[in-house]
């Protein structure tokens, strides 16, 4: 990748600048970044061990992250996509292969802190080789006008003892339409942890489809998707995990807390073909707990706030 | 007059009186103690005084320093000094004990964490950062319950059973607790089966059958614990007498 343009420069703090204190991972030799904007890339930096090409396509990017065998990246890597525009697409297409016994941590920022009308794509493929961890956390943040389309698709296989851990995060700004599809193949001793937060406000449209399947002997999966929806949101679920070998292990875990005029629909589906693998499920929506909601307004915090400390908490 | 005073307060739940016209005054920097058997509405007249959902729709007065209060939410009596402690204290995933106690807190800075976990005996370097959920004990949530309500620095505090499933130190520290309440001159209202929680009481009710049936030092009100009950007409305990005739 060459240096960027000094206008590149400044469209690159722009968009880090609307990240808040997030924004300030750029400084500092030791940590790589990543900046796009659109369909240019604005800033990086990469450390050894860690390639990076990336191609600009008319509507977005097209980027191939390789983690190099045996390398361990001491500090997250730092990735932000985003818009400063109103209106738009991003499309981004990422190909990612943690190689053996590796291990990356990418922290992802998506920020559109003026959409009115954004769709943001991603279309990636994770390759996690024998005993190699590549975590992936995706916090959004969105403004106040929601018009954000979100569509993140993601196919992963985690090779042998593996570890693919994953983290998408949405609770400032409104969501808009959120279509989360992420399908996890796990192998032998492998692990698979995998949480969807949101908070859905105004119209916004949810739909989280999680799936794991456990392949291997003793593969184990947590699938997470925690959801408080407000005024007219609407959020369906569909937690699957499918257990396939002896010894393999999972639980779906689905929390959504409804208020106002929102809806809620949690699908969790746990199939088993081994008869020495074990799934487990639990899916409660409700509203907030009136018991939790007394305590905290039996201290002096009125019903709004209370609300807002037990969903941070949910959420948290 | 007392700081808080109840004007012949009546509660029906159910079709069923729980309260039943009761008239009394808790005296301000007072610990006070309710106690009477199961059903004697004990734990109502606390749902009554803190004004939760369940419990709002009775007749009579409630007065906080001669102000009616009765139609006020809970939110707004708890601004006004009144908090309740919970028999068995609510769980909330993923909410820090530190910011669980900072939310009513006066003083909502790091040292008021360290300073009133401490008094409730859990270290803060290792309870700060837990959450108030399924992972910490009965006990340990009733103390960081009691600590949060040690950060607010009330004036009335509701105790309802202190002492219910916890261990002989954490009663020690729920006890270092309620010293605590009444050197900041707060008025506490306990609400126990415990002759050794009533012990440590000024002043003490009997109540059953929603009606206030004996009041005034400890020792007088601890002849009930002997007695098993006071002979009031209530059947939902049998009485001494009753008891006594049954096993002729």
């Amino acid at each position: 990748m060459s240096s960027p343009t000094r206008e590149q420069v400044e469209t690159a703090r722009e968009l880090l600048a609307s990240l808040g204190d997030l924004g300030a991972h750029v400084k500092g030799d030791d940590i790589a970044h990543l900046e796009v904007h659109g369909n240019e890339v604005v800033g990086a930096h990469l450390v050894p061990g860690l390639q990076v090409d990336v191609d600009e396509l008319d509507d977005g990017i097209e980027a191939w992250i390789r983690v190099a065998k045996g390398v361990r990246l001491a500090k997250p890597v730092h990735m932000c996509f985003g818009m400063l525009p109103t209106e738009g697409l991003q499309r981004i297409v990422m190909h990612v292969e943690a190689e053996e016994d590796s291990f990356a941590s990418v922290q992802a920022h998506c920020t559109f802190p003026n959409a009115v009308d954004i769709t943001h794509k991603m279309d990636a493929d994770v390759v996690i080789g024998p005993g190699a961890t590549y975590e992936y956390f995706e916090r959004h943040l969105h403004g106040a006008e929601g018009g954000v389309i979100v569509v993140p698709k993601t196919r992963v296989h985690v090779k042998e003892g593996g570890r693919f851990k994953t983290e998408f995060e949405l609770i400032k700004g409104m969501a808009g339409v959120i279509d989360f599809d992420y399908e996890v193949d796990c192998d032998a001793f492998s692990t698979l942890d995998m949480i969807a937060r949101i908070i859905g406000r105004g119209n916004d449209r949810i739909r989280i489809n999680e799936t794991g399947h456990l392949n291997g002997e003793g593969a184990t999966a947590v699938l997470q998707s925690h959801l408080a929806l407000r005024d007219n949101a609407f959020a369906e679920i569909y937690n699957t995990l499918t257990a396939n070998a002896a010894h393999a292990r999972g639980h779906v875990d689905c929390k959504e807390v409804v208020q106002g005029n929102a809806v809620a629909k949690a699908v969790p589906v746990v199939e088993v073909t081994h008869p020495l693998a074990h799934v487990t499920h639990e899916a409660a929506i409700g509203s907030v707990d009136s018991k939790q909601l007394q305590t905290l307004m039996s201290r002096g915090l009125d019903e709004d706030a209370a609300t807002d400390l037990i969903i941070e908490g949910l959420l948290g | 007059m007392g700081i808080l005073e109840l004007r012949d307060v009546t509660l029906e739940l159910g079709g069923r009186r729980i309260l039943n016209g009761l008239t009394v005054d808790f005296w301000e920097g007072h610990v006070h103690a309710l106690v009477g058997p199961n059903g004697a509405g004990k734990s109502t007249l606390a749902g009554a005084i803190m004004g939760l959902p369940d419990y709002r729709h009775l007749r009579g007065e409630i007065l906080l320093d001669g102000e009616p209060i009765q139609d006020l939410p809970v939110d707004e009596r708890a601004r006004r000094g009144i908090t309740l402690a919970w028999q068995e204290p609510a769980r909330f995933e993923g909410l820090r004990v530190d910011k669980f106690i900072l939310a009513g807190a006066k003083d909502r800075s790091r040292e008021t964490v360290e300073r009133v976990l401490g008094r409730v005996g859990l270290d803060p370097d290792k309870y700060a950062a837990r959450a108030v959920d399924k992972t910490l004990s009965g006990g340990e949530r009733k103390r960081v319950e009691l600590a949060s309500i040690l950060a607010m620095q009330p004036r009335v505090v509701l105790m309802d059973e202190p002492d219910s499933g916890i261990d002989v130190e954490a009663l020690t520290r729920i006890f270092d607790a309620l010293a605590d309440f009444k050197e900041q001159g707060a008025t506490v209202i306990m609400i126990t089966h415990s002759q050794e929680v009533l012990k440590h009481a000024e002043h003490a009710f009997l109540l059953c059958d929603g009606r206030i049936i004996d009041k005034g030092a400890v020792g007088r009100i601890d002849d009930y614990f002997g007695d098993n009950c006071m002979n009031c007409g209530h059947t939902n305990v049998p009485t001494r007498n009753e008891m006594a005739a049954v096993s002729e």
